[in-house]
């Protein structure tokens, strides 16, 4: 136990060392990562607000309404996504749509009142929200990492899905769900207030 | 055993704080510019008035102070009524006394706090809906420019949730019963301010 006791510190020197040995810059942008295209889809998903937080509501959603919903959500959102991207990857540009606030205003609204759907309705509107938000990923994309690109942000999403949506499943304490239905209101304010800033933007 | 781990999580603990300071100058991780400086600008905006403040914390405390179910079914109820205040507000719908409200929910709420009013859910629910609506009104709308609305938003709304969580945080003492006169106390102290703060909109 001692001996494991000394490789994990010396495992802390050498991440601190190697840590300290960062560039001044750290640059994690799709074309500088240097990683190739399915990690550069990857972090595009996780470092785009717009796109990860419906992806961890749609998740916390079907795990709260159960393993049924998980099951089928864990493979339609990565499919309607990558569709949307291959649409929007090779389609022309569409004008600017409050796609995202009303997918945050949707799912966090399910979630905020634990309104319980119909399975096939929910898979409806995942696809429909998987859709859109791959779309534009696509139309993001084409200059980037391309497809396989979209490959990765399928990938990625389907992970968030699983473990998400599995940790929320089996979670039984009142407290846990509790707060990921105050999280759900704030992701459905943060939609309203997004969707007013858009119509404001618009009206004027 | 336990003190070998203990000391390995420790120095765990102090290289990541040590690692923290070698971090590298510049970040830049996303084609946007400027999104960590609008979330944590809309985060703060709800510290930035003791008014605001001390109504969202006042929520906490009510909730607190009511259990369950009002002890989240208010932090749920207040974000997203906010956001329809604000929306109200981004579109010009005109909210009159707007000031007065705020004062009024602070006032309010300390009242329903100092007695420890316990009206049916639904009531409670609609009487913190509907001053969260002057909230949102008076702040919601003011996005600083070049910043991200989206981003902004979020911190906007969470900075506000994590008000009613200092809230909550300080009702846990109301299981006590020198906890419960505190509580009554900082109810009182919540009603003078919104008083004050009432005397200031009208004058």
């Amino acid at each position: 136990m001692k001996v494991f006791g000394r490789e994990r510190a010396f495992t802390a020197v050498v991440v601190f060392t190697c840590s300290i040995l960062f560039p001044t810059a750290g640059l994690a942008h799709l074309v500088t990562t240097g990683m190739g295209p399915v990690y550069d889809g990857t972090v595009h998903l996780l470092l785009t607000p717009e796109d990860l937080v419906p992806v961890l509501a749609i998740a916390v959603y079907s795990g709260l309404q159960g393993r049924e919903y998980g099951r089928y959500i864990l493979f339609v959102l990565p499919l309607a996504w990558f569709l949307g991207g291959m649409v929007g990857f090779f389609s022309g540009q569409l004008p600017a749509l409050p796609y995202a606030s009303l997918s945050f205003l949707l799912f966090g609204l399910l979630i905020a009142i634990n309104a319980r759907i119909p399975v096939l309705v929910f898979l409806s509107l995942a696809a429909a929200v998987g859709t859109m938000h791959g779309f534009f990923n696509g139309q993001a994309l084409k200059t980037g990492p391309g497809v396989v690109g979209m490959i990765g942000i399928m990938v990625t999403v389907f992970v968030l899905v699983a473990i998400i949506s599995a940790l929320v499943s089996v979670s039984s304490r009142y407290w846990v769900k509790m707060i990921l239905r105050v999280m759900g209101s704030w992701i459905a304010a943060s939609g309203l207030l997004m969707t007013g800033w858009f119509i404001r933007g618009y009206i004027t | 055993m336990k003190k070998s781990l203990f000391s390995c999580r420790f120095l765990i603990i102090l290289l990541a704080a040590a690692t923290c300071l070698f971090l590298p100058a510049v970040g830049s991780a996303h084609v946007q510019q400027g999104q960590a400086t609008s979330f944590f600008t809309g985060i703060s905006h709800p510290w930035s008035g003791m008014d605001h403040i001390l109504a969202m914390v006042a929520v906490g405390l009510w909730g607190a102070q009511l259990g369950n179910p009002a002890l989240w079914v208010l932090p749920v109820s207040f974000p997203m009524m906010m956001a329809v205040g604000a929306m109200m507000g981004l579109l010009g719908i005109p909210v009159p006394g707007i000031e007065i409200g705020i004062a009024v929910s602070a006032l309010v709420l300390g009242v329903m706090i100092l007695g420890e009013v316990r009206p049916p859910l639904m009531v409670s629910v609609v009487i913190v809906g509907f001053f969260a609506i002057f909230h949102g009104y008076a702040h919601g709308t003011e996005l600083p420019p070049g910043q991200s609305g989206l981003l902004y938003s979020m911190g906007f709304v969470i900075g506000t949730g994590c008000l009613h969580g200092v809230g909550i945080a300080i009702g846990f003492i109301y299981r006590w019963p020198s906890g419960r006169l505190v509580l009554r106390a900082t109810g009182a102290f919540i009603g003078l301010m919104g008083t004050f703060f009432l005397w200031q909109a009208i004058v």
